[in-house]
Order: structure tokens, then sequence, then C-alpha cells
């Protein structure tokens, strides 16, 4: 008889990419569902949409690049970017906002530089810059939170939302946008940090409303992925502890000049999401333990900085891709210790 | 209770150990034929030293060790010796090796045998060439000879000898067993083997998923002075270096030997089978075999003559081969899938996996590699498995190189991990194959370069030796003109010179005369030096006549005559070249007594002699320029042993390190090692007869 001829391991564990992507989307539905409490379903619209440009665009670059369609389509990586992008953009952009954007992330950022798994930026990130330096007005208008405009009592449901987005609606998106805290701080020159939170309603207990629940279960989502060992502690962690580093050395505790307290950073923005869903992006981030940490610890100290002293209220997208451009530097100068070896042996090698 | 650490990396992949070891060992009935390969060791095959159609009995000596890396193989059962040739053998490359069938007479009738009551009476050689004797070789899986790595070195000496009883491949229950059923055969091994090494302390590493075999070794170790040390389970735990690392938080150096930090591992059943050679002088014939999934009914553990086809083994388990979509030797993880179930039973078949399709189905379609890290959080050596494919993938081999592609174990588990289904290790096997190609073919670069160089240097040398030469010639012909013309001018003017042009045409002669015998001089400074050029020029010039030191002192004499001749005439007629034609005369004289010299040295001139009578001119040159370097008694014969033996260590401790590493070059090593015994055995032979006359 014939028997198969492998070579070793014969066998395998049940865990593959299409799994890995599932539990990434999986674990973003706590997130999802307090952005859309708090800010309407524009957010639902925006990720079903993009998703659709993202597997339209897929399929179509697959196809052109000669691959198999329906076999790569399976791996869910263009609708995890998709996912990712519609999430950062404001609930409320217009729909060719969406569209242009995850169509940049999935041709440009991706399947121009190699498709899954070589390309060396964030592709959902990569979307979001270009969008944000080419349409700053639509990019900066956030929705309003639940009940924080006098006027609007709820959020809008699924078809308003429909409506707004895709230009029926009578009123433009002006109507119910509010500025982020992130940004009203950042414009502050004249309170203290208690008059701010006095004086504008979208405050909460530690940050924004609406942020500080979303970042909470983007963090629990974020949790639950690192308990599935989707991902390491590495970067995530030393993400937040730089930040909360940063923003404790510079805290004055609330004086006008003040640039929040570590808890406003942490709940403020899209620190959370960043943190378990953009930083942790395998294919564009380090991949030792060491390496992790150091790309971890470069994006939580970049982010404050952009904060703090850029020109955007947040930062993650800028800090992620000026990150990734390091990865491979970092990659190469920090490998483990391999078994056997002396400590530091492997600094002697050729250069790059 | 023993601190155990922690090693980095490793997997729980479904550990399928209760199949087989519900089921105590079970001897297995003696196949009608059996065939046993003359290589179930790392090292040297054994030589068949019987012949087809001869009557052996179990246990008898059928193949000799061929070296000192290299262990004997035993008749398995009394028989016939049906074939010696090529038969499949259990590879992963499906090939045939050299064997030796018997068929079995069905009386398994033991040779004469007996054992050592007392081992504690015999010496560290002894017992060794009892185990080596005995075909002794890692039963743990790779097959090392047992009497080289405890042989050991003289300058390390053993801190810890560890058992590995930790069995971390899915599936193989064949230790486990033997240690629930056999621990005082274990027991006896091990204190066997701690006499020969005698290491400060004995551990036995077993796996906290043996509760019964823990519970059963630590009862037999009481008031030994062994300890049983239980460790989580944990794949690869049972891997050489990582029990290592686990039991003393040591780590074998890059490219050493757990020798070098003071430990030796062996593996239980070679514990027993230890056992088995020295108190009862039984060599190994038979193992613990696991035969188990799916495709067999029943699937348990069989002690099995080395040398069953895995067929017969396989019927015994209601083997189904429609149901069995592969057949491994050894486990899921490093196992390697037999093309061929004819295949016999080895010193280091430990299982005999039979999966069904859907216990181990095939990989799914490779998908790309997203760089998640899983592989580097498996990794028990701390490589960076994915930075390997990319570069495996680039063929990047110096990359490969500085991430140390090297220290890879092969063990699986980045593969098994991995979501996208890539097959790494099969990467990493590739490039290694390529890297080696590499360096042999950078090595052949280099050695081609340095020939091509050398013979570059050879023919320019041969050109100036050949230019030099001429001139010497176009010198002293010169030379010879102006000795004619001072004689003739001798003979012309009797009294002083008065010709303006005759004194010029003097001291042309004179300038001539003296280069001439500067030349002369230089050439004949260093006689071998002079052989040298001499062979040189005669293989650049060919026709050109050599002078043997008889015939040049000859013609010296006569020169010597001709210008002493002319001396006096000067003298007498007071010509004022008396002072060149002094310088002449010691000129001659000085060369006559360095050809005189040439002459008495018996050895070059056997060079020169030789030279004119081969002709082989680079023949001279090599025993000239040897000679010149060599210049000191050739050594005694004891001298040459003691350096034979020196070679011959040196040699061994390379042909281990290959061993470890699974180095290319392992058979020029064993080669080397095989030569040098060789050597050695006669040396000694010459001195033993030379004492003896």
């Amino acid at each position: 008889m014939a028997f198969l001829r492998i070579t070793s391991p014969h066998t395998h564990a049940p865990t593959d990419t299409s799994t890995v992507m599932r539990l990434v989307l999986a674990a973003t539905i706590p997130g999802v569902l307090a952005l859309t409490y708090f800010f309407g379903a524009g957010v639902l619209v925006n990720i079903i949409w993009a998703s659709i440009v993202a597997i339209s665009c897929e399929a179509l670059m697959l196809k052109a690049r000669g691959y198999k369609v329906s076999f790569f389509l399976k791996d869910y990586s263009a609708i995890v970017t998709a996912t990712l992008l519609a999430i950062a953009i404001p609930p409320y952009a217009p729909y060719w906002i969406v569209l242009v954007g995850t169509a940049f992330s999935i041709i440009i950022g991706k399947h121009l530089y190699g498709g899954l798994g070589n390309n060396p930026f964030n592709p959902a990130m990569i979307g979001y810059v270009v969008l944000l330096i080419s349409f700053p007005i639509q990019m900066t208008s956030w929705a309003a939170p639940i009940n924080t405009l006098p006027d609007q009592p709820a959020n809008l449901g699924i078809f308003d939302a429909i409506a707004v987005i895709f230009g029926f609606a009578a009123d433009g998106v002006d109507a119910f946008t509010m500025a982020t805290p992130l940004d009203i701080l950042k414009q502050n020159s004249s309170l203290l940090v208690s008059d701010v939170w006095a004086a504008n309603p979208q405050f909460g207990r530690w940050a924004g409303i609406g942020w500080e629940s979303a970042n909470f279960w983007f963090a629990i989502g974020g949790c639950y992925l690192l308990y599935r060992k989707v991902f390491t502690w590495h970067a995530p962690i030393t993400m937040l502890i730089a930040l909360v580093f940063w923003s404790a050395l510079f805290y004055d505790g609330g004086s006008s000049a003040s640039g929040g307290s570590p808890m406003f950073h942490l709940f403020s923005g899209a620190t959370m999401f960043g943190a378990f869903f953009i930083v942790t992006d395998p294919v564009t981030s380090s991949t030792s333990n060491r390496g992790k940490i150091i790309y971890g610890g470069m994006i939580g100290t970049l982010l404050y900085l952009i904060r703090m002293w850029g020109n955007y209220p947040d930062a993650i997208a800028f800090a992620v891709l000026l990150a990734n451009f390091t990865a491979p530097l970092i990659d190469y100068y920090v490998q483990p210790r391999t078994y056997g070896h002396a400590k530091g042996s492997s600094k002697d090698k050729v250069q790059p | 209770m023993r601190k155990v650490f922690n090693i980095p990396g490793g997997i729980h992949p479904p550990e399928n150990k209760h199949q087989s070891n519900g089921v105590p060992i079970t001897i297995a009935p003696i196949s009608d034929t059996l065939v046993i390969p003359l290589s179930q060791h790392i090292g040297a095959p054994a030589k068949p030293i019987v012949e087809v159609g001869d009557k052996v009995l179990k246990g008898q000596l059928i193949g000799a060790a061929t070296g000192f890396v290299s262990v004997p193989v035993h008749a398995p059962t009394s028989g016939t010796v049906s074939a010696i040739g090529l038969h499949p053998i259990p590879h992963a490359s499906g090939m045939s090796g050299p064997c030796i069938s018997i068929a079995s007479d069905g009386k398994d009738e033991w040779i004469e045998h007996a054992g050592i009551s007392d081992y504690t009476q015999l010496d560290k050689t002894q017992l060794l060439d009892i185990i080596r004797n005995a075909g002794i070789a890692g039963m743990g899986g790779a097959g090392f000879p047992v009497a080289v790595k405890l042989a050991g070195q003289p300058n390390k000496p053993v801190k810890t000898l560890i058992i590995n009883g930790t069995e971390c491949e899915p599936y193989i229950t064949a230790d486990d067993m033997l240690m629930r059923e056999r621990s005082a055969q274990i027991i006896q091994g091990i204190k066997i083997l701690a006499h020969i090494v005698k290491p400060e302390e004995v551990l036995i590493g077993i796996e906290d998923n043996k509760p019964e075999a823990l519970a059963i070794m630590r009862q037999a170790v009481a008031g030994e002075n062994m300890e049983v040390v239980e460790f989580p389970t944990k794949y690869p735990s049972g891997g050489e270096k990582q029990l290592i690392q686990i039991l003393t938080n040591k780590e074998v150096p890059k490219g050493g030997l757990p020798a070098d930090i003071g430990i030796v591992m062996q593996n239980p059943g070679t514990a027993t089978a230890v056992y088995q050679a020295v108190v009862h002088g039984k060599p190994l014939i038979s193992r613990i075999t696991t035969v188990t999934g799916e495709a067999c009914e029943t699937q348990q553990n069989y002690d099995v003559l080395i040398g069953t086809p895995m067929s017969h083994l396989l019927n015994l388990a209601g083997f189904k081969t429609a149901e069995a979509n592969r057949l491994i030797m050894g486990g899921p993880m490093m196992g390697f899938a037999l093309q061929d179930y004819a295949v016999p039973i080895v010193k280091t078949t430990n299982c005999i996996l039979a999966p069904s399709q859907d216990e181990l189905p095939e990989a799914d379609q490779e998908q790309a590699c997203i760089r998640c890290g899983m592989c580097v959080q498996a990794c028990p050596v701390s490589l960076l498995p994915q930075q390997l494919y990319w570069f495996s993938k680039g063929k990047e081999l110096e990359k490969l190189k500085t991430h140390n592609l090297a220290d890879c174990i092969e063990c699986g588990c980045c593969s098994y991990v991995c979501p996208s289904n890539i097959p790494l290790v099969q990467y990493y096997r590739s490039s290694k194959a390529a890297i080696r190609e590499h360096d042999a073919d950078h090595q052949r670069a280099e050695h081609s370069k340095a020939r091509f160089e050398a013979r570059e240097q050879r023919l320019i040398q041969e050109q100036e030796a050949k230019e030099a030469k001429r001139k010497a010639r176009a010198e002293a012909a010169q030379k010879a003109k102006a000795a004619k013309l001072a004689t003739a001018e001798l003979v012309q003017n009797e009294d002083a010179p008065t010709n303006k042009d005759d004194i010029i045409q003097a001291a042309i002669a004179r300038t001539a005369a003296k280069k001439a015998a500067a030349k002369t001089e230089s050439i004949s400074d260093d006689p071998i030096q002079a052989a040298i050029e001499r062979a040189k020029a005669k293989r650049a010039g060919g026709s050109i006549a050599i002078e043997t030191p008889e015939q040049k002192i000859a013609k010296l004499e006569k020169k010597l005559a001709a210008a002493e001749t002319k001396f006096i005439q000067a003298k007498e007629t007071g010509n004022d070249k008396l002072a060149a034609f002094q310088a002449g005369i010691d000129k001659i004289n000085q060369q006559l007594a360095d050809a005189k010299t040439l002459l008495s040295e018996p050895q070059v001139k056997a060079a020169t002699t030789d030279n004119n009578s081969d002709g082989d001119a680079s023949d001279a040159i090599a025993r000239a320029q040897a000679k010149r370097a060599a210049g000191k008694a050739p050594d005694t014969p004891e001298q040459q042993i003691e350096k034979l033996k020196n070679r011959l260590h040196k040699a061994r401790e390379k042909l281990a390190l290959a061993e470890a590493d699974n180095s290319d070059k392992l058979d020029a090593f064993r080669l080397s090692v095989t030569t040098l015994e060789q050597k050695l055995a006669s040396a000694e032979k010459a001195l033993s007869e030379s004492a003896e006359n």
C-alpha cells in the first residue's frame, strides 16, 4: 500500500487563521455595542458598509493578483480591517469617507504591498490617516453622546443613520456633533480642569461620556483575546503603562495647562481600542516578546507626545504608523537568546 | 521536593497515551523471518561476520562493530541466515540498507552466555566493553552508541546522571510501561551506569502525566542514591537539552555536548539493556515498542525482537490497512512516515503509529503568514520561527544563520500551532540542507581557489627559475669568452700591455669574471637551494643536463688547475691582473669546497641522484623542502603511537560533536577515526613485534 509521504509533525492544533480573525471580530462586539449605545446606529452602519466595500475590494484584488478568491476571502482579514477602520471613523461621516478609506486600506495599504502578511503598515490606520489628512472636517465631526444635546434626547436609529450617512436626510451631520473631550482639553488654555468638566456636558466620571464606556468595553474584549492567547500582553500593556507613565509625569493636578490625568488618557479617544486591537496587529508589529515591549512602549510614548504637543487631539493612528516603521529594525536587533547561547551573543552578527 | 525549572515555549497536544497503556506489555511471538539492519545506530555500520546458510543461535554476534563509534548486531533468535543484502529499513527517506535476514527455526535457542555476578569488581573499561559488545545504542530515539557516551572525556567529570523517563511525545507509552513493569531492572541498570560514570547525583525525570510510573519508580528508588523528579507535562520536555534545562536549569552550550556541563543522559530502556548485558550477558536483541493508532484494533506495548517486520507486529495488533492514512515510526510530532510496512523493528523503534484519516488528517492548505507570533511563543529554544520562515522563503542563508537556524531541534511546536497551516519545520529542514550545500560549495570553491593560486605561483617560480638559469648560462658563456680573451692576451703580451684597447678588454673581462664568480657563488650558496634550483631548472628547461656533484667537482678541479697555471704565468710575467687571477682561484676553490660538502651530504645526494634517475623534478623539490623543514631525527615507535593516540582522541571528539550536530561530515569523521584506529593498531603491533625481536 502507498502511505502518505509526509515529514513531521503529523499533527496540528485546531486553530486556523480564520478562527483568529473571527475571535478578533467577536472581541470588538462589547466596545461596538457601547459605541452604538452612546453615539447611535451610525457606528453599525459604518461597520457594515465598510465590510461590504472591503470584501469587494479584496475579491477584486485577489482576482487581479491571480489568487483563488473563495479560499482567501475566508480568512476574514478584510472584514477585520474594515471593522477596525469603521470603528475609528465618526459615526455619521458621509458614505464616501468610508468608501475611500476602506478602499485605500485594502487596495493600497494591503494588496499593493503584497497582501496579507506582507504589509508594513497597519491597513486600517493607513486608511484612517489618509482620511484624516484629506477630509479633516468630516473626520473630526464626532456625534454627540446620548443625552448631551438639549434637543436630541436619543440617538439616531438605523434608518435615520443610513439617511444621514448616504445623504438623504434634511439635517446635515452638523446638527448633532460635538467636540470630543480630548479636543476640548487640548484647546483649553484658561480654565482649570475642574471648570472644563463643569462647563461641558460631554464629560463624565474620568473622561468623556460614552468614551469611557467604550474604552472600558474594548478593554474587556481585549482581555478576552489575551485569555484566548490571540496575542500576548507585551505590546498592549506596555503601551498603556507608557501612556500612564507620561501622563502621570506631566499631570499637575488640574491646572489650565494640564493635559489630563492618567485616567483621562486611559479612557479617552481610542486608547483601549488602539491598545488591544490596533497595536496588537501581528503583521505590522514586532514579533519577539522584548521587541513587543519596545514597540508598545514607543506607541504609548508617541501617543502622549502627539496628544499633548501635536496638532491632532488623538494620535493612535500616527503613533502606530510611526512604530510600524521601526518594527523590522526592532525585530532585527532584539532577538531572544537562543538555547545554549551565551547572554548577548546574538549581538555579534552581520549588519542588516 | 526538588525544584524544577520551566522551559520556554512548548505545547500541549492531545496526549493519546491511554489507548496503549491499559494493557500489560505482551511478548510478541517470533516472526518467521527477522531482518536485522547493520546500521541501527549513529556511527559506522556493523560488518556481517556470517554467511548465507550459516546456522546462528539467539544472541550470537552476526555483525561486528567497525570502529569506535559503532555497535555490533546479534541474532535475535536461532535459525539460518537466509540473506545478506539490501532491504528496506526504517528511514525517513524510505531507503534500503544492508541487512542480515534470519529464517527462524522456532527453537529460540540461546547461545552460551554468562553474566557478571558482581559488576562492582569490574572497572570502567571492562564494563564499557561489555556494553559495547552487547550492541547497545541509545533506545530513546537517536541510537547513539551508549559505550561512547558513557566513556566520556577524562577532563570532564560527570556531575549528574539523568534517566529520561519523560516520553513527552503523544501516543508513545513504551517507557511508561517499562517503568511500571520492570522498575527493578531499570534501577539495576542505572546502578551499573552510575558505577561507570561515577556521578554526584542520579535523577530520574518523569512527566506528571504518568502517575503510575512515578509511584512505582519512587518505590523502586527507596534506599538508593537516586531521586525521581516529577515535572509538569509539556511537549518537548523529553528532548535531551530540554530535560537538562528542566532538571538543572543549565543549558548545553551551543555546539557542545551535555558532557561539557557534567551531564550524561540515558533512557530507561537503555538502562534495562545495560542490566541485561552486564548481569545476564544478554546482548540487545529485543525492546518494548508501542503499537497504536486507530487503524489498530488493539493498541498496546509489545516486547518484540529486533528485526521483527513491522507488518508482523501490525498483524498482531489487528491493523486495518484500509483505515490507515500513514504509518509513522515514533510519535506524531517528530516521528517519520514509513513507506513500507515490511521494514523491521530496530533498536530505536519506540512506537509504531498507524493513525486513521480522522485521527491525523492531512494538513490543510497553507495560508499566508500573518506573523501572529504563536510560533514564537511555542518555540522551546527561543527562536523566531516566523522570521526564519521569511528568510527560508527568501533563501537568505546568512540571515538564517544569524537567526540561529542551526539551533532548531525540529520538535514541530511551531508547525503545530501555526494557524495558517504553514509547514514550518519542513521549510527549516530544507533551509538547513541548503545551508549545508552552500557551505560545501563554498568550501569546494575555496579549495579550488587555493589550488589555482598555488599553481599560478608555481608557474611564476618556474618561469623565474628558467630566466635565472638562462642568465647564468649567458654570463657563464661571457665569462668563458673573457677568460679565453685574457689567456690570449697573456700569450700575446708577454710584456706589459701597451694597447689601450687591450686594457679596456681586460677590464671588461675582469668585471665579467667577478660577476660570474659572484653568480656561481650565490647559486651554490645553499646546497639544498641549489638542488631545488637545479631540479626546477631541469623541469623548466627539460633538456639541460644536471651535473652530479662528482661531475661538478671534476669540472671545478680542472678549472682550478687552469686558473693556477694562468696565475703562475701572470706572476712570472709580473702581470697587473695578478689580483684578479688570485680572486678567481679563491672563488673556484670555494666552489670546489661547496661541491664537496654537497657530495658528503648523503640526503641531498640522494635527492639529487633520485632526481636524475627518475626525472621527476617536482618530487625532488618536495623531498628537498621536506628535508629542510624536518631536519630532525624521526620519531620512535612509542612517540608515533602516542601521537596517533592523540590524533585518535581528537578525531573521536570531533566525531561525537558531529554526531550531536548530525553534521554531514559525519562519514568523513568516521572514516578518519577508523583510519587512525587502524594506524594505531598496526603501530602497536609493530612495536610489540620489535619488542619481541
